[in-house]
């Protein structure tokens, strides 16, 4: 019998690449695809793995790879799609030569994302085929079945995960990996050429071979009718097919693990045999929009939210009608994501409070500065759009309407989409100050590399691109790098360039605490000499509690020594209690 | 043998992923059908996390539902608090009794609330102890998370000796005595 692991869903779908002998691989960390990327790390042998700046460019990188005829992957979350759409709609029309997949990770619940969208929406309006697993084992052999029916029907496919799946573990038997051979390259002009006249012929050629895929769904293996009491049927997808297993175990299942497009004949064929139809699917109706399209009566969306995950309970309510009478949580003081301590972009948005300054903000862990005491950030939107969002306001309202605003933005993010922005600042000549957080590394997604931290994604050195000459480049004049817990100099620098009617960039430069494994000093607070100011509590380090009388206490077991509070005390009240070692070893 | 479901609770950077490894680990040893649940991402930064395990002959959903949780190790107060409607009525409840402030109570928008785990002894069963300090003792408040998981040992089904190959096969090699260390303090604790 084959080995059986546990396996995060990501790392299910890794190892579904490595065993459907996928060559490349090039994706943009996002929450909750991160980790595919990650793990696929260990068959670098064979299969190559790249950090792209971007969701666009890799997604291009997994279409030139399957044009030269081996098999390749793209992966992002859902919002990375947006950035690939581009590429995505057009590779359509195009097909592939090697089998080509693009792994997109869905949030239901927003657990880490700016936005609830559904793949599947995207998909079907560009035309491309969805499959979708329920578990790791279906994550590592689905992605399998998605490449060959890739090269079959000479379709890019979709692969759609979501959190839940992404982020649980579950068993999976390993198979050794297949190596098909590459496929020929052939200058195949109308095909790969995207100019209208060939476009216009591929459109006829892709609607065709859509309906031949939407007919051969209708016996495809990976979608499966479970036939039980038929006085419930379910048709249902994905991580909601295991709810419907929990609550309903007594229904009729048609569970679908190709999602786009739909296998008609199995539907009507299933909902003809039951006596009430169900649709179980999170986010948006696509499946059931569709069925009902067909004049098929079922019940979906207005029994069942379009909004977060589902869960067990939530059918017995919704469709057993049970009363659960479940316990009322307790009233408890939330608890949102807050920066770590030791965070350097805590320091910084300390200073911007202090200058009582509007930013508008980026995608990234410093998105967090929304929130109180740093209450810094007035938007956040997409990857990149700080500036200009910033860059818009300037031009609609004038150039001293922003010497109070900032835009800021994470290296990383910079460098996916942010220095588009800063070209149309120095083309349109705009006056707005950037501050680019730089911590060397992607931040919130779990440290990830990209193009200036000087390492690939298999942990190669690289080529760091430099950010200051490249804003330099772009032909920003005014370019400083700061020690992001330099406070004099940081708001001296701030006040300076908000000043001056020219683009000012402003790099704070510090790893991010997670990076920086180096051995750190410790600071603890003396009682005795403490006058109670609340002056180093300003900053929001969660490692800082105010005593019942005032005085502040050091949790030591979260202190990174980074020396912010020490900074802001002006009565030596905070000491640094050991230099240069760990306290905890 | 019917599904049994675990919970861990705690603030993100406690180390809940570490031991979700270990759990996931010791349920497949034991033989069993397993799946478990974690959080990734953004609410790892100081949120409120959650993780569910579950295990048994077969196993559907990768989540605990409300009602339903055998036994909810919690590795703060407050946290205990937040999840304690998960138990079943018969279910046990293993505490951290450590307090980490979340943001508005820092900045005073809300009040830590008192008598939290008092509070929960009336309708549950509560073991609690004080395992950052106790972790302290053993040199590294980091393995705080072992005491508590050698209390939730007592609970679940699997033999010591499964419990240190796990621990042994998971942590970092050079932390794996005082893990060890960490996991017999909770174990002969819970006796």
């Amino acid at each position: 019998m084959a080995e059986k692991v546990i396996m995060l869903g990501n790392e299910a779908i890794a190892r579904g690449a490595y065993e459907a002998g996928v060559k490349v691989s090039s994706a943009y960390p996002g929450t909750p695809s991160t980790e595919i990327s990650e793990y696929l790390v260990q068959y670098r042998d064979d299969v190559y793995e790249e950090w792209a700046p971007n969701e666009k460019v890799a997604a291009e990188v997994a279409v030139g790879a399957s044009l030269a005829g081996a098999r390749a992957m793209a992966c992002m979350k859902h919002v990375g799609l947006n950035v690939a759409a581009d590429p995505l709609y057009s590779v359509s029309y195009m097909g592939v030569n090697g089998g080509l997949v693009i792994v997109v990770a869905d949030d239901p619940g927003l657990y880490s994302s700016q936005n609830e969208q559904d793949t599947r929406m995207v998909a079907r309006a560009a035309q491309v085929p969805v499959i979708e697993p329920s578990d790791s084992a279906e994550a590592k052999d689905f992605f399998k079945t998605a490449f060959e029916l890739s090269e079959q029907f000479d379709r890019p496919f979709i692969f759609r995960t979501t959190t839940r799946l992404s982020h649980s573990q579950g068993l999976v038997e390993l198979c050794d990996r297949v190596e098909p051979e590459d496929k020929p390259y052939e200058k195949n002009v109308t095909k790969n050429v995207m100019m209208p006249g060939n476009a216009k012929i591929r459109h006829i050629e892709i609607e065709k071979r859509n309906l031949e895929l939407a007919e051969a769904a209708n016996t495809l293996p990976i979608n499966v009718v479970e036939m039980n009491d038929t006085e419930i049927g379910v048709i249902t997808s994905g991580i909601p097919y295991q709810y419907v297993k929990e609550a309903l175990p007594e229904a009729s299942v048609l569970k679908l693990g190709m999602v786009n497009p739909l296998p008609r004949k199995l539907i009507e064929d299933f909902a003809s045999k039951v006596h009430t139809l169900y649709i179980v699917e999170e986010l948006d109706p696509v499946i059931e929009e569709q069925v009902r399209s067909w004049g098929i009566k079922a019940i979906g969306k207005e029994i069942f939210t379009v909004q977060g995950e589902y869960s067990a309970n939530m059918l017995r309510e919704a469709v057993l009608k049970q009363e659960l009478n479940l316990e009322e949580p307790a009233k408890a003081p939330g608890r949102p994501p807050i920066l770590c301590p030791g965070c350097p972009h805590r320091s910084v948005f300390h200073v911007l409070n202090k200058l009582k300054l509007h930013a508008a903000g980026d995608i990234g862990c410093y998105t967090l500065g929304a929130v109180a005491p740093l209450s810094v950030i007035d938007t956040t939107m997409c990857m990149g759009s700080s500036i200009s969002t910033l860059h818009g306001m300037e031009k609609a309202k004038g150039k001293d309407y922003i010497k109070n605003w900032v835009a800021v933005i994470g290296d990383s993010t910079f460098m996916h989409t942010g220095v588009n922005s800063l070209m149309n600042m120095v083309y349109n000549n705009a006056t707005g100050t950037v501050i680019i957080m730089d911590n060397s590394t992607t931040g919130m997604t779990g440290q990830q590399d990209h193009t200036s931290t000087g390492k690939t994604l298999q942990g190669d050195p690289a080529y760091a691109i430099n950010i200051q000459a490249l804003c330099r480049a772009i032909g920003v004049k005014n370019v400083y790098e700061v020690n992001a817990f330099d406070l004099p100099l940081l708001e001296k620098t701030i006040k300076a360039e908000n000043e001056k009617d020219e683009v000012s960039v402003i790099i704070t430069k510090s790893p991010c605490v997670l990076l920086d494994k180096q051995k750190k000093p410790l600071y603890i607070a003396h009682a005795d000499k403490c006058k109670k100011c609340g002056m180093c509590m300003k900053p929001g380090c969660p490692a800082m509690t105010e005593n019942p009388d005032g005085t502040i206490y050091i949790d030591d077991t979260m202190c990174t020594g980074c020396g912010l509070c020490k900074d802001l005390c002006k009565f030596d009240a905070i000491e640094l209690v050991k230099e240069g070692e760990e306290l905890w070893q | 043998m019917a599904v049994k479901n675990i919970m861990i609770v705690g603030v993100g950077g406690q180390g809940t992923l570490l031991t979700s490894r270990i759990l996931g680990g010791l349920t497949i040893a034991g033989g069993y059908d397993v799946k478990l649940s974690e959080v990734h991402g953004m609410a790892q930064r100081g949120g409120s996390v959650v993780t569910f395990v579950r295990y048994g002959d077969k196993v559907a959903e990768p989540i605990v539902e409300e009602g339903q949780a055998d036994v909810i190790i919690a590795f703060e107060r407050l946290e205990a608090l937040r999840y304690a409607h998960y138990l079943k009525k018969d279910g046990v409840l293993i505490v951290n009794d450590w307090r980490i402030d979340p943001m508005p109570v820092v900045i005073g928008a809300a009040q830590y609330p008192e008598n939290i785990l008092e509070n929960l002894e009336k309708d549950h069963k509560v073991y609690k102890v004080n395992a950052t300090e106790e972790s302290k003792k053993l040199g590294n408040p980091r393995v705080f998370n072992l005491i508590v998981l050698g209390i939730a040992a007592q609970h679940m089904d699997f033999t010591k000796e499964q419990w240190y190959e796990v621990i042994e096969k998971t942590v970092p090699p050079k932390t794996v005595e005082i893990n060890k260390k960490a996991f017999d303090v909770g174990y002969s604790i819970a006796q």
